[in-house]
């Protein structure tokens, strides 16, 4: 247990330290949220039906770009070979690197929700739903991309092409966090079916994800 | 304990970069792997560290904790020195001793060990290679394994440091630990047993 605490909070100091990259996301979030209202021009009631969409897929963007660093720096530097000899599952290991990834950089963009809903038009209600189901949604893209981090670690440009595997693979989270968020306001359906499903997919990614992230660097020994 | 190796044969990108290789040690004894660049001698020691898997040959290891695989009983010191430059030298070796197993030890005294007590807070951005090579040993003496494989140990390292060096190196044998080491010049081992990669070419 103290070694995993130790690597939790190892990866969570990198992260908030000079060149860690932890608060990139969440100026990347705001960013592509900021312009789309000058790209859309000033018609509210379609800012506001089109705001949970918006968010989504400025957080999900903004969850893409730290993560061709997520395994590739301690590949890099040496790290990942004593981590492959320490007396833990790698499973648990990668698991737990994804956590502090998230809490770094996922976490931020679920706090900013709030501000960016009212750049939206977005009522509270329809705010609450997106942050809620970024809260919800986010682990998944995580642990989705933890998979991909682990593909591409051997190569110097590897972000895009992390991008280009991850991306299609992301596509049911965002489908059910919208859906959801968008229940939430306008209906019909109750804003508890989609969300469900948003949940177990990110169950689902949360088991499968860390397995196949250890498989894929075990075999990409070399 | 006892380390032994039959018939290791080890291709990489197609190109078979040993074969054949056999050699056993027992606790308290060094071997020390030579031959001209590009012979195997970081493979075989990667090898050792399970971060290759052999094309044919087995390894063995007996005596050790029969919980615990053979990489997971040895430390791996290798080119890179796996530190991170945003942390300090203390936060770099406190990471990788808990992390390694260990129970967190006196750290102060241990960089004193490695002459690295004055500089402790500074980021390991600052140290100069010879530094950061301290730094990777301090990791060896603080956590406990019985195998050391060191992958050129000496490299960077001044003279001072390189007699700091053997004096753990045979405190580790005097302990009853094994020390597989590649190099190219003397490390300061009497009795250590040789091996020659790439003779045969």
């Amino acid at each position: 247990m103290t070694a995993l605490t130790a690597l939790l909070v190892r990866d969570m100091r990198l992260a908030v330290r000079v060149g860690g990259g932890a608060l990139i996301g969440v100026l990347f979030f705001l960013l592509v949220v900021a312009i789309i209202p000058f790209a859309i021009g000033p018609d509210l009631a379609l800012l506001a039906r089109i705001g949970p969409a918006i968010l989504w897929l400025g957080a999900l963007l903004a969850s893409l770009l730290g993560l061709d660093r997520l395994i590739a720096s301690d590949h890099e530097d040496g790290s990942l070979d004593l981590i492959l000899s320490a007396h833990l599952p790698l499973e648990l290991t990668v698991a737990v690197k994804a956590v502090a990834h998230w809490l770094t950089t996922s976490l931020p963009l679920v706090v900013a929700t709030p501000l960016l809903g009212l750049l939206l038009n977005l009522d509270p209600t329809a705010t609450g739903a997106v942050a809620l189901t970024l809260a919800a949604g986010t682990p998944a893209l995580t642990f989705i991309g933890l998979i991909g981090a682990a593909l591409t670690v051997a190569l110097r440009r590897g972000g895009l092409l992390l991008a280009v595997l991850i991306l299609p693979l992301t596509i049911p989270v965002l489908i059910f966090g919208v859906a959801a968020s968008n229940a939430a306001v306008v209906g019909p359906i109750p804003f508890g079916t989609p969300f469900t499903i948003l949940c177990a997919l990110t169950l689902m990614s949360v088991v499968v994800g860390p397995i196949a992230t250890a498989a894929a660097l075990r075999q990409g020994l070399d | 304990m006892r380390l032994k190796a039959t018939d290791l044969a080890c291709i990489r990108g197609g190109r078979q970069v040993f074969s054949g290789v056999n050699f056993a040690i027992q606790a308290g004894e060094a071997l020390v792997i030579t031959g001209p660049n590009g012979a195997g001698k970081s493979t075989l020691l990667r090898l050792l560290a399970g971060l290759l898997r052999p094309l044919a040959g087995a390894l063995t290891f007996e005596g050790g904790d029969p919980e615990l695989t053979l990489p997971e009983q040895a430390h791996y010191l290798g080119h890179q020195d796996a530190l991170k430059p945003a942390l300090s030298v203390t936060e770099n070796l406190d990471f990788w001793v808990r992390f390694l197993g260990g129970r967190p030890p006196d750290l102060a005294a241990t960089l004193a060990d490695v002459g690295l007590a004055s500089i402790a807070a500074l980021p390991a951005a600052y140290l100069s290679a010879g530094q950061r090579r301290r730094l990777s040993i301090a990791r060896l003496i603080a956590v406990k394994r019985p195998i050391w494989l060191l992958d050129e140990p000496t490299a960077a390292l001044d003279v001072a440091a390189q007699a700091m060096l053997a004096d753990l190196m045979r405190a580790h044998l005097a302990g009853g630990g094994l020390i597989i080491a590649a190099v190219h010049g003397a490390i300061g081992l009497e009795k250590a047993a040789e091996l020659r990669l790439g003779g045969n070419r």
